[in-house]
């Protein structure tokens, strides 16, 4: 009887999220399971068919949000187009090769007017044809954010929006907000030279989920939770000694 | 079917053009002069002039020595030359296939075009009545051959219709100049005592032929519609032409939409049986004060799809403006190329490049905010950063090479690099600190140098020592050094992007 109990509100759960919009995305194998990051989404799957927004507000933070979305793409989206949006090319594209993104699938697009950039996106979003659209934006406003929350939903494309605008964001129909800041990398035994990418991830906002602060890096392969694996070693080296 | 042809002599262009600017002028004698051999010669007469006995060609003088009253304008050297164009292009709206005669007249092939007007005696009556209300007094005529229709507008009366097949009859009583022949041929037949055409009309052509040439036998041929003459339209016809006639001026913007769609239905219905596809169109909305309003489109792939090609057309609707109302629409396919059904549907399974879905996504953004604003990069085989990307030019353009992924390279890169101002310890040594907008920045970690040499047979220059290096906040960037390293010069510095 309980346990029907469990069953019937988890599927009302369920019910719930995708009467709000939100579409579980099966069919998606998401590999990089160790990650805690995704407990805190709804149904423990990262939202694709939606749109993520990435708050920055220096080129150093823009540096990290883009290597992170492009990680947050190989690992969790399927391969396919993407359509990068912005004033000018500030994209390298030979180093998103690092993150399992192949370069020549990436079509970049400078609108020259502010106006058109909504109006690119859009119809970005609106193509089902293409995996993801990511646009460097200042400015984004709650309409704006509505209307490509509902070109989505039907074309299950997964939006990610830099938003560049020093200062506190505007509200948005975004389903989640994140902040990426760099950290100082990691190189065992002390090694000298630089080590994979590592930043400070906060998700400030997740609809249907619970947002959280947290350490990764990017391996080159896939992304890994950095105090986790720390403590490993730590404990490791506790027994030993 | 035989040939319908309209020729329509402007009998008064020149003058009839400034008498509509000075109306003044049309209730006296007045002509055009230009200066000719050192001397000044008439060129155009108005109808007063022309009753008074003034004609073109005669010298200036002696028609002020007939009527000293004469008002006089220089002729504006090759103005009229443009505006008989631009009459010719005006005139595509009553049939696609027009062109220029001479300086003042021009031919309409009107096959097939005037039972839109109802009659052809409608299609002539539009036509006289559209330019008189501008002030144009024309003679016109419409037979089958375009010598005959000549001759009756410029021998003739003012208004003529020729029924099929009877040339001969029409012209039987006209001067032998009307079929357009040198005048040294008609001066002899005028010597011979003939005077009209009815007169020699039966003769052997040998026995004219060796009289007065080929040219007149050709001429006369070119008349009586034994030999087709061709015309060389103002405006090439393309292959895929359509258009469409409104009865009533269209101002609206659904009735464009409803014009254009129509014109595409056909269009693509055409091309789709042919498997063939367009790649750039033209629709042009002809507006009834004479103003011809363009919108163009291009796809990157062969397209006969309605809906699609209407979409890119319809952004750019809002910018036609009907002013007084739109009579005719016009689409050209202006590009066609042949289109692969059977690619089509595998590529409807989407993920790759070659996917209709984005053609057309791509076509749209380009459509609106311009071709070299969309782009796709591919590898190249350079070292140098900026050389090691090229642009792809279609959008099936694969890589040939293999991209370079195992070095690091910035995720955002700056088009120029900044100079930055550094502390090195030792040559080729990372370097401690570099301050770059009034912020200094403590190197704690780097890895390098990595030397990119200038590729000395594409550009001379230095060669750069690019660091990768991470700051005490964690922070990534990637420096160079260009050229060696040389003591205490600081200004060789550049930040060019930063890492993830």
């Amino acid at each position: 009887m309980v346990a029907s109990k469990t069953d019937i509100i988890a599927r009302l759960q369920k019910e719930i999220l995708s009467l709000g919009g939100y579409k579980s995305s099966l069919g998606i194998v998401q590999e990089s399971s160790g990650l805690s990051l995704l407990k805190h989404f709804p149904n423990a799957v990262f939202p694709t068919a939606a749109i993520h927004e990435f708050v920055s507000s220096s080129p150093e933070e823009m540096a990290a949000c883009s290597g992170f979305i492009s990680g947050l793409m190989s690992s969790f989206l399927a391969r396919g187009i993407i359509v990068w949006i912005s004033r000018g090319q500030t994209i390298f594209p030979q180093a998103l090769q690092a993150f399992n993104i192949e370069p020549h699938k990436i079509i970049f697009i400078h609108p020259t007017k502010e106006k058109e950039i909504w109006w690119c996106i859009e119809e970005a979003l609106r193509c089902s044809s293409i995996t993801a659209v990511v646009t460097e934006m200042q400015d984004l406003n709650f309409t704006n954010s509505r209307r490509f929350q509902l070109a989505v939903e039907k074309t299950k494309v997964t939006g990610f929006i830099l938003n560049a605008k020093p200062g506190n964001p505007n509200a948005s129909a975004c389903i989640s907000r994140w902040k990426i800041t760099s950290l100082p990398s990691h190189l065992e035994d002390g090694l000298p030279g630089v080590g994979h990418p590592r930043w400070k991830v906060e998700l400030k906002k997740i609809r249907n989920g619970k947002p959280g602060t947290w350490e990764i890096e990017w391996t080159g392969e896939e992304f890994i939770e950095v105090r986790e694996q720390e403590l490993v070693i730590q404990i490791g080296k506790r027994k030993t000694g | 079917m035989s040939k319908r042809f309209v020729v329509i002599w402007f009998r008064y262009l020149k003058t009839d053009w400034f008498e509509r600017r000075e109306p003044e002028l049309s209730k006296q004698p007045f002509v055009l002069y230009a200066n000719k051999q050192n001397r000044m010669i008439v060129t155009a007469a108005n109808k007063m002039a022309v009753s008074k006995g003034i004609y073109p060609a005669t010298v200036l003088a002696d028609a002020r020595a007939v009527l000293p009253s004469l008002q006089v304008k220089q002729d504006p050297p090759d103005f009229f030359e443009k505006k008989i164009k631009e009459f010719a292009i005006w005139f595509i709206r009553y049939s696609p296939l027009v062109a220029i005669e001479s300086e003042d007249s021009i031919i309409i092939d009107a096959s097939g075009c005037t039972h839109l007007w109802g009659s052809e005696s409608a299609y002539l009556d539009d036509i006289v009545k559209r330019l008189k209300d501008i002030g144009y007094t024309i003679n016109i005529a419409i037979a089958d051959t375009i010598g005959t229709a000549w001759a009756l507008t410029h021998f003739g009366s003012e208004y003529n219709i020729v029924e099929s097949g009877q040339e001969i009859t029409a012209l039987a009583h006209l001067p032998p100049e009307s079929l357009r022949i040198e005048f040294e041929a008609s001066e002899r037949l005028h010597k011979l005592g003939l005077h009209c055409i009815y007169d020699f009309i039966k003769m052997p052509a040998s026995v004219l032929r060796r009289r007065f040439g080929n040219d007149f036998i050709r001429q006369l041929q070119y008349a009586l519609g034994y030999l087709e003459e061709h015309i060389q339209p103002v405006e090439p016809l393309p292959e895929y032409h359509e258009r469409l006639q409104c009865l009533e001026p269209i101002v609206t913007a659904t009735g464009i939409e409803i014009a254009l769609h129509q014109l595409l239905m056909v269009i693509c219905g055409q091309l789709k049986k042919e498997d063939k596809g367009l790649r750039t169109a033209i629709f042009k909305s002809w507006r009834v004060d004479g103003k011809i309003e363009k919108i163009e489109v291009a796809v990157n792939r062969p397209s006969s799809d309605v809906e699609h090609l209407f979409g890119l057309f319809a952004l750019k609707i809002n910018t036609i403006e009907p002013s007084l109302g739109i009579e005719l629409f016009t689409l050209d396919a202006l590009k066609v190329e042949e289109s692969n059904k059977e690619q089509e549907k595998l590529w409807k399974a989407g993920g790759e490049l070659v996917d209709t879905g984005i053609a057309q996504l791509i076509d749209k953004l380009s459509n609106k905010i311009g071709e070299e604003n969309i782009q796709r990069f591919l590898p190249d085989e350079h070292y140098w950063p900026e050389r090691s990307i090229k642009k792809a030019n279609a959008l099936d353009d694969l890589p040939a090479t293999k991209w370079n992924g195992n070095i690091n390279r910035p995720v955002r890169i700056l088009k120029i690099p900044e100079p930055i101002k550094v502390t090195a310890p030792i040559p080729d040594y990372p370097p401690m600190l570099f301050r770059y907008k009034e912020k200094i920045h403590k190197i704690v970690k780097a890895d390098g140098p990595e030397r990119i040499e200038q590729e000395w047979w594409l550009e001379e220059g230095r060669h750069r020592d690019y660091y990768y290096v991470e700051d005490e906040e964690g922070f990534r960037y990637w420096l160079f050094r260009s050229g060696h390293y040389d003591g205490g010069k600081q200004d060789r510095w550049f930040l060019h992007g930063y890492c993830a």
